[in-house]
Order: structure tokens, then C-alpha cells, then sequence
């Protein structure tokens, strides 16, 4: 954001509200950057000789009479090898008490791919936990949010897909995450020892939640650089979703817009759309992954932000306490992976899909035996089984704490099969069952 | 719409800007606005005074008030011609195969039709036919379609041919015909023309009610709830419910000379999935690889939001060119519902009062005139052509009271519920049978069809079916209540009756290579095969026995849905079946 040559500087305020600022300016171009009395602000409306600008830090002690300078261009991040290992701010500055970066300026938020440019997503991305790769298979240029409420440790199982997974770059756009968060995620990355592979963008709870909104453009900017230019496997972390979502309300109800569901404004389903279809498997060979965190209200996924959010990813985690085996669990009813049919049993072993599904199926059995319980009726042979199963299935496979192979998370479906039911009771195609049943 | 006009631009939201203008501009002309070296396209959408507002259908970064506006003296077009098959559009009908670099690039605009090819044309009129609007003067072949070389749908009037080419080779500009009009002019013809989008083709004598059913080969479509040929339907159905793999199961198997699917604020995957699959893909109709039966036109819901509103009108336009050659079109939308959200960001930004959930107050007429464009249609030489519509809608929250469902539903004849329930319980296609309806079953003339086509008295066999399902349904209340000991053994029978016809009949495998596409005969076959063993006497000692009989008939009547029709696995099946129904029967 250096000064520019034909930076213009205006001294009187019309308007100011909590988000915004209106003056008289001239040549004020759509999107562009500003600084309002120091602080970082950008286009958002013109009308005749007046421009509204929205400060990305509020506008709190903003005097009418502050200095107004446009910078010319709209926002912008600085994409080279040296971002690698790095903290940065909202802004793209450094938090990590290094120093600048350089390298080519991009501007964030830039055009879409052709779609006929695509390529169908067909790399596995294997996180160690079954829930998700024996369940919910990711594969890469995915994008898939888990839906969490807020008590859930969705940070730490995002982290440890984040190590996990085979990818050349990750690249965490952290929005609205407490201090504590912060210090988790960093702290996990340099033990880890895999720094050099991962870049940060962090707006914390303790700064303005306008701010957050040039997080996922920064991070995606970044991705496209990996991912475009040098054809790398990138995978991008957004955590927050909602608390973005909220950050757009904000703005849009200081703009005196007429807000549509849940207050959100009318064009949520596009706003979030922009920054999930970033996820792209290149013809290059080059990916962008997303996996996000959206926090649910009690579980609501009727709320307008996890509602549009499902109508624009391709499936999504659900992270559930399980209460008989203690343990917290990917959901397998409510989770669901769009493209795990792309690489199950295509690029994994062939007893992939029937062994997931046998798995759920039986699992779905125990939740029936279970209500009967509940309500009083008598549970026969088969139930108790059932119930038997779910305990072991939920806490060997089930549970975030899981880390093993896509072949060991299949034997050991194969073992807990054995253990508690006939052949012909898990319904699996013959062929396989000679092939794969442990024991007689 | 003569004079062009110029304008400056004063204000800018978003992609809404407001342009002062120095003449006159029309509703819905089109404009080029200059940003440093590039023009983008936007279109007129509200005018007050010396203000016209328009909404851009590009990013409208770094645009600036002053900047300079021409207006086209013209609305939205796009162009038809021989090779609007198997191409890939966007909404505004540029070609996405032909365009450098694997970003988007603002403000680049490329031509839909193919200049170079030659076409194998072959005419039709001869010298001093007297013609009118969209009347045939030739014919090209593309893929295996005859497609018609028409008298522009602009033309107004009677003309007289002056001169028809000879059959040859010619590309899309040459002229293939020479028309003289009633004051004596001469006006050329070549393979194309253009169309505003926004206005209907209307070049046909009469649009009659809709008397036959399109086959989809999804058995809880074509039975339970038929779509007519130049019918209208939608599916509205919570994320997760298979929507898109019912709509790209019609569209691998409608019975269609041509499919345009709009993908409509969409995930762009879902458009990458179409034009990986299709083109190896075969059509079970004619034989012939499906993309070349196929447009799509692509508006994922990360390209500019104007441009999705455009989408939909660009593939209903496409449709109803290929029905005035005489063709059965089929249009698929997914999703309508972003279209609506579309309209409902402009009239935000508009500033106009709100209608419900802040969609436009118009919302509903929109719609409705929009689905009014699809139908089954007499050309003017007596020939028919059709175009079917399939909308798919994404109600908020899964929440069928809202604005776009409930406007729809006025709208459209067929509905098509997608249940959460049934998904969760992994029954596919998740069409709810009670909810769902078709009214096309009580117009005579379809029902007079339906007795012809497939068997007298269809209809009722329909309707006994649904009976069945709602009965099993309110067993299954009482038995979950009552629990299993507290009910006769008669409601366990209905329930498991009931059973059989959503798993043999209702249930269909999208994914496997037989199940997925079950024609009509077939479905006759097997409902009537169903529907005997429901309405026979059945005697079981107990609930169990009764359970585990009809588990078993289930087994048995889904491998045959797995087998090949009247082969021989499918016929010791059946012997298996009628064997075990002997053993249980009175």
C-alpha cells in the first residue's frame, strides 16, 4: 500500500456511520482502496459527486474533518516463495514480527476459472481419520465445511487434517479466531516441523470484524498463486464461515440494505459462493482444496449460513458427540462427501464402497435398536449385536482420534463385521466377503 | 430503438450502476461501458429521467463515475444457428471452449457459432413459395438432427422466395436464400439470425393443450407423475436429496431431440461432471453419444450474478428455436432459485420495496411468464415441436413456504417433492409419492394416451397404487404407536405392501446400468407385477412371518430390476418369486 504518484487527499466527511464514511470525492474507481485517518477502507458506492467508503476497522473517533487519501488500486496481496512459513494480518502484514514480504502484487478477489477449463477432482486426500476417509472420502479441489456447534473441538481435527494430508501448501484464513485459537494453530504448525509449508491470515476476535472479509480473498489470492503458477496441491483452512457471514451483515445493514433470511443479506448465496468455487482442480495438475469450519447455532442447519452454505459445497462434516463410547465422532448420517465416489474404489482398495456402506448400514441398525430400548421393547439377538457393534465401530473408526490407513480402517471394518455378525447380515457382495472376511 | 445513445457513468453499487444519458434508451437495451481498455456488457433495467440504471454482467472493479456508456439501440440477443449443439455457453452465450487461459478475462466476448464450417445444406422452399416467419427454406444436418435453415423470426409479413442456394456446402454467413417482401425489397438470408432472449418466439399457429408424456425412465416420474411432452415441472428438494442426479438421469434419458441444461448459479464440479460424462455417454433412444443432442449453458454461482438471470432466458431462447424445426426440446434448470436470488440482489440494490424474504414483488409473474414460454406447439406447416420445462428449486432451510416454491408451484404442472426423510433413509429418487403430483393425469387427452400407449385403465392402476403407499404409510403410524404386538397382523400386511411398491417400483438405482433407465413397458410390467401381489390374499402366522416374507419378495423383485428385461435371470427370478407367493397364497 505504498504511496502512490497521484495519490488524492479530501479533508471533509459527509456521513459517517459505525461501517462507513461518505465524502465528496473525484475518481473515486469501484473497489479501490482508501485510507480514512490511517485506517484501511474501500469503495463500496458512488453516487454523483459522492463516495461511500467502508473502513474495514470501524469508524470509531473518525473526525469529519480526517484526512481521506484513494490509493488507486483495490486491494492486493504479495504472492512469492517467501509467504511460506508466515503469519500475516487481514492486510497481508506481518504479525509474526518478520519482515515484508516481496513479490508480485496481485489483487484479491480476481475472476473465476472457465469451468471448461476444469478438470474432474480425482486425488484422494487421505487425513487419517476414518470418519472421514473411510466415510466421507475428500479428494482434492474439494470444498466441504464441517458444521460444528461451537463447543466442538473443530480447530483441533481441522489442524490435524491439515498436517495429515499430502498437499504442497496449506494456507489457514482465520477469521474472527479467539487469541487462544491463534496460538493453538501456530503452536501446532512449528511442532509439527512442517512450517515451511504452511502461510496464515488471521484477523483474532480482538480486531474489527469488517476486517475478516479480506481474509478469504487473501488466502484463495495466495492458493491461486500455488496453486495456478507453480501447479502445486494446495489446501486452504477457512475457519470461521459464519463468523464472515456475520461480518457481511454487518456491512450490509450499515449500507441500509433490506436484509432477506435470518438478516443476512439477499446476496449471501453469492457472496459465499465466490469464495467456496475458488476450490478447482487446474489442468496443470495444480488443486485448491477448502475445507471450512462453519459453527452451527444448537445444531440449526436451517440458518441461513449453513443452509447456502450446503447448497454450494460439496458435502459436509458433522462433528457429534457420541455418548456411548465417550468419544467425539464424524457423524455418518449427516456428514456426506459429494465426490467420494470419484476415488473410492478407484483409487483405494475395491471393497472400498460396500464396506462403508455395510458399515453405516449396521450402524443405522444399532440408533433402531436403540430407540426400541428407549422405549421399552424387547430387543432381540440382533440388537444386542448391534448395539454391541456401534460401541466398537464408533470408538475404533468413528472417533476424531482415529489415525490409520485407508486399508486398516477397511480391515478392521472387516474384523468388527466378523466379530458381531454373519455374512449374509452385512450384505456385501460375495465376491468380496470370500475375499476379505476375517475369520470363518 | 434507431439513434443510438451515449451516457456518462454517476453512480455505482455493485454491479448496479446508474448512467446519465443524453437520449433515448429502451427497457432492457443493451450498453458497453468503457473500463481503461476494456468494454463490459450490461443491460438498461430502470429508467428516471436522465438516469438509466443498469446492471453489469461483469466484476464492476475499478469502474469509475465519468466513465463513457454506449447504448446498442438494441436488447440482449444471441445468436442461432447450425452448431448451438454440443456447445458450451455461458449466460450471455459466449463460447467457454474458445476462450484463452484458464482464468475468465473481463469484458472478452466470443463467438457462439463456429464461421468456417460448412454445413451440408439441402433446401426445402423453392422460387415463388410465398413464406413467413420461421417457415423452413432448407436444411443442414447437425449430428443427426435436421436442422432447419428458417425464415428469421424477425420477419414480419409475407415474403416471397426469389431464390433458394442449390444443395452444397455453405458456412453459417453465406446466403442461402434470397426473400422479396410485399413492397418489393430483397432481403437475404443466411443459416443465422439473431433473438432477443427476453421476448418469446411466438412464429407458430396454435399452442394446444399437451396430449402425450415425455419417458424419462425413472419409474416414479413416468408412472406415478408423468411430464407431458411440452410440459412444465420442478423439483424442490433441501441440499443432499439428489437433485442433480435426478435431473442429469432426465437429461441422459429424456426422450428429447435435444437437452439444454442451464446450470444456473450452480457448482461449477457439476458442470465439469456434464461435459466429462456426456460426451461418452450413449443415447438410449437414437444410439448416438449424448453431447451432440446437448447444449449447456453455464452460469456457476461464481460468475457475475446478472449473467445468471441472462442464462436461463439464452436457454429457453436455444429451446424454442429447435422447437420451431419441428423438434422435441427439453429444458433443464438448476437451479431457478438462484435466478430468483439474482433478481432479488438488483431489486435490492434498486432500492424497491421488498415482496416476501425480500424478493421482488414481481417475483411470481416473472416466473410464471417464464414457464409460460415452454409447450407443446403446431408450426405453421402442421408439424409439432415441444418444449419440455424442468425447473429444480432450492427452497431456503429445505422449507417449501417460501417465495420461489410457492410461486412455482403456481407455475408449473408437474411437482416433483424431494423429501429429507426419504434421502436420509437412502431411498432414491427421493421423490415424496403422496406429495408429488402431475397434472397432466387428469387431462383427458393424456389419459387417453396413457390407455392407448401403455394399457386401458392406467390411470386408476396409478391411482390404487398411491392408495396403497398413503395406506402403508398410516399402518406404519399405528404400528410405531401401538408398537408391533398392539396392531393386527392386517396393518403389518399393509405396511409391507406398501413396502414392496417403494422398494421395487418407487426405488430406483441412478447408478446402475439397467435400473437406471426402466422404459415404459417395463414399468407396465412391473407395476402390474407389483400390483397383483398386493392384491392377493396373503396368510401369515404372525408379524414376523409376515416381515420376513415380504423382505424376502423384496429381495427378489429388486434383483429383477437388476436384470435384463425378460432374460433369463430375470425369468428365474420371476419363477423364484411366483414360487414363493404360491407357497404363502390361498
Amino acid at each position: 500500500m505504498a504511496n502512490k504518484a497521484y495519490q488524492r487527499v479530501y479533508t471533509q466527511l459527509d456521513a459517517i456511520t459505525k461501517a462507513t464514511v461518505t465524502l465528496k470525492a473525484k475518481n473515486a474507481s469501484n473497489d479501490e482502496l482508501a485510507v480514512v485517518d490511517g485506517r484501511l477502507a474501500q469503495v463500496v458506492k458512488t453516487k454523483g459527486d459522492k463516495v461511500t467508503l467502508q473502513v474495514f476497522s470501524g469508524t470509531e473517533g473518525i473526525p469529519t474533518n480526517a484526512e481521506v487519501s484513494f490509493l488507486g488500486e483495490p486491494p492486493t496481496v504479495k504472492v512469492s516463495d517467501q509467504l511460506s512459513g508466515r503469519f500475516f494480518n487481514a492486510y497481508g502484514k506481518p504479525i509474526d514480527g518478520g519482515p515484508e514480504v516481496e513479490g508480485e502484487t496481485r489483487q484479491i478477489g480476481g475472476p473465476s476459472v472457465n469451468p471448461f477449463r476444469r478438470r474432474q477432482p480425482s486425488q484422494l486426500i487421505p487425513t487419517g481419520i476414518a470418519g472421514i476417509d473411510l466415510n466421507n472420502t475428500i479428494v482434492s479441489g474439494q470444498k466441504i465445511p464441517f458444521f460444528a456447534d461451537p463447543d466442538q473441538p473443530y480447530n483441533q481435527v481441522m489442524a490435524d487434517v491439515a498436517l495429515r494430508a499430502d498437499v504442497d501448501k496449506i494456507i489457514l484464513g482465520g477469521m474472527g479466531l479467539t487469541n487462544d485459537d491463534y496460538l493453538f494453530f501456530r503452536h501446532s504448525f512449528e511442532s509439527a516441523g512442517v512450517l515451511d509449508k504452511i502461510i496464515s491470515f488471521v484477523n483474532t476476535t480482538e480486531e474489527p470484524p469488517v476486517e475478516r472479509l479480506l481474509i478469504p480473498d487473501m488466502a484463495l489470492t495466495t492458493a491461486e498463486y500455488f496453486a495456478a503458477d507453480l501447479n502445486q496441491k494446495v489446501l486452504v483452512l477457512l475457519t470461521d464461515m459464519t463468523l464472515y457471514a456475520d461480518a457481511l451483515s454487518i456491512v450490509s445493514n450499515r449500507m441500509d440494505q433490506i436484509p432477506s433470511k435470518d438478516s443476512m443479506p439477499g446476496s449471501l448465496y453469492s457472496d459465499l459462493a465466490k469464495i467456496y468455487e475458488k476450490a478447482v482442480q487446474l489442468p496443470s495438475g495444480g488443486s485448491i482444496t477448502i475445507i471450512a469450519v462453519t459453527t452451527l447455532n444448537d445444531g440449526d442447519i436451517t440458518h441461513a449460513i449453513p443452509d447456502n452454505t450446503g447448497y454450494i459445497t460439496e458435502g459436509q462434516l458433522f462433528l457429534r458427540a457420541d455418548s456411548d463410547s465417550g468419544k467425539v465422532i464424524i457423524d455418518p448420517f449427516r456428514s456426506l462427501s459429494r465426490l467420494k465416489q470419484l476415488v473410492q474404489g478407484k483409487k483405494t482398495r475395491e471393497d472400498h464402497s460396500q464396506v462403508m456402506n455395510a458399515g453405516v448400514r449396521l450402524y443405522a441398525d444399532a440408533q433402531n435398536a436403540k430407540t426400541k430400548l428407549e422405549n421399552g421393547f424387547d430387543l432381540s439377538d440382533y440388537d444386542h449385536r448391534c448395539l454391541a457393534y456401534a460401541k466398537d465401530y464408533a470408538t475404533r473408526l468413528l472417533s476424531i482420534e482415529v489415525n490409520i490407513s485407508i486399508d486398516e480402517m477397511l480391515d478392521t471394518a472387516w474384523e468388527l463385521f466378523a466379530k458381531y455378525f454373519t455374512k449374509a447380515e452385512t450384505g456385501i457382495k460375495q465376491a468380496l466377503i470370500d475375499k476379505y472376511w476375517k475369520g470363518n | 430503438m434507431n439513434s443510438k445513445s451515449t451516457g456518462i457513468v454517476t453512480g455505482i453499487v455493485s454491479n448496479l450502476v446508474t448512467v446519465q444519458i443524453d437520449g433515448p434508451v429502451a427497457e432492457n437495451e443493451l450498453c458497453f461501458i468503457t473500463v481503461g481498455d476494456t468494454k463490459l456488457m450490461a443491460e438498461v433495467i430502470k429508467v428516471n429521467g436522465k438516469n438509466a440504471q443498469v446492471q453489469v454482467f461483469e466484476s464492476t472493479r475499478g469502474l469509475k463515475n465519468g466513465d463513457a456508456v454506449e447504448f446498442e439501440g438494441k436488447m440482449l440477443e444471441i445468436t442461432l444457428g447450425p452448431g448451438l449443439l454440443s456447445s458450451i455457453y455461458d449466460g450471455l452465450q459466449n463460447d467457454l471452449t474458445t476462450m484463452e487461459g484458464v482464468f475468465l478475462k473481463r469484458g472478452e466476448y466470443t463467438d457462439p457459432l463456429n464461421r468456417e464450417k460448412l454445413w451440408d445444406f439441402t433446401p426445402l422452399a423453392k422460387a415463388g413459395d410465398k413464406v413467413a416467419a420461421a417457415d423452413w427454406l432448407g436444411e443442414v444436418r447437425e449430428g443427426w438432427l435436421p436442422h432447419k435453415i428458417m425464415v428469421p423470426f424477425s420477419f414480419k409479413g409475407e415474403y416471397t422466395v426469389k431464390s433458394v442456394a442449390s444443395e452444397g456446402q455453405y458456412n453459417v454467413d453465406a446466403v442461402v436464400a434470397v426473400l422479396t417482401d410485399a413492397e418489393g425489397n430483397d432481403v437475404n438470408v443466411t443459416m443465422t439470425q439473431k433473438w432477443p432472449v427476453k421476448v418469446a418466439i411466438k412464429s407458430y399457429k396454435e399452442k394446444p393443450r399437451p396430449d402425450k408424456i415425455m419417458e424419462t425412465g425413472v419409474r416414479v416420474i413416468d408412472s406415478f407423475d408423468p411430464i407431458a411432452e411440452g410440459g412444465t415441472g420442478f423439483i424442490p428438494g433441501p441440499f443432499g436429496c439428489g437433485k442433480t442426479v435426478l435431473q442429469h438421469a432426465i437429461a441422459k434419458q429424456g426422450e428429447a431431440d435435444v437437452i439444454v441444461m442451464a446450470a444456473c448459479g450452480e457448482r461449477a464440479n457439476e458442470v465439469v461432471e456434464i461435459f466429462t460424462e456426456f460426451p461418452e455417454l450413449i443415447d438410449p433412444h437414437t444410439g448416438r453419444h449424448l453431447m451432440e443432442r446437448t447444449t449447456i449453458i453455464c452460469n456457476t454461482s461464481n460468475m457475475p450474478v446478472a449473467a445468471r438471470e441472462a442464462s436461463v432466458y439464452t436457454a429457453m431462447t436455444i429451446c424454442e428455436y429447435y422447437r420451431a424445426m419441428g423438434l422435441r426440446c427439453l429444458l433443464l434448470a438448476d437451479s431457478t432459485s438462484r435466478w430468483a436470488q439474482a433478481l432479488r440482489e438488483m431489486s435490492n440494490r434498486l432500492e424497491e420495496l421488498p415482496g416476501a424474504d425480500a424478493f421482488p414483488v414481481d417475483l411470481s409473474s416473472i416466473i410464471s411468464s417464464f414457464y409460460a414460454r415452454a409447450g407443446m406447439v403446431i408450426l405453421n406447416n402442421g408439424k409439432r415441436g415441444a418444449v419440455t420445462f424442468i425447473g429444480t428449486v432450492s427452497p431456503a432451510g429445505g422449507n417449501l413456504k417460501e417465495p420461489v416454491t410457492e410461486s412455482t408451484k403456481k407455475a408449473a404442472r408437474c411437482f416433483y417433492a424431494l423429501e429429507q426423510n426419504r434421502a436420509d433413509q437412502k431411498r432414491y429418487p427421493a421423490v415424496n409419492p403422496i406429495d408429488s403430483y402431475s397434472k397432466y393425469l387428469e387431462y383427458p387427452e393424456v389419459q387417453k394416451f396413457l390407455n392407448e400407449k401403455i394399457e386401458e385403465g392406467w390411470v386408476s392402476k396409478i391411482q390404487a397404487a398411491k392408495n396403497i403407499v398413503r395406506r402403508g404409510r398410516e399402518a406404519n403410524d399405528q404400528i410405531n404407536i401401538l408398537g408391533d404386538d398392539g396392531v393386527p397382523i392386517s396393518y403389518h400386511e399393509t405396511f409391507w405392501k406398501s413396502e414392496l411398491i417403494d422398494f421395487c417400483f418407487l426405488q430406483q438405482d441412478a447408478f446402475d446400468p439397467i435400473d437406471s433407465l426402466c422404459p415404459i413397458g417395463r414399468q407396465k410390467y412391473m407395476l402390474n407385477l407389483v400390483l397383483d401381489i398386493c392384491n392377493k390374499d396373503l396368510k401369515f402366522a404372525d408379524y414376523e412371518e409376515c416381515r420376513n416374507t415380504f423382505k424376502e419378495i423384496i429381495n427378489i423383485v429388486r434383483q429383477m430390476n437388476y436384470s435384463e428385461f425378460k432374460s433369463e435371470n430375470f425369468n428365474s427370478y420371476l419363477d423364484k418369486l411366483n414360487k414363493l407367493i404360491d407357497e404363502n397364497g390361498k
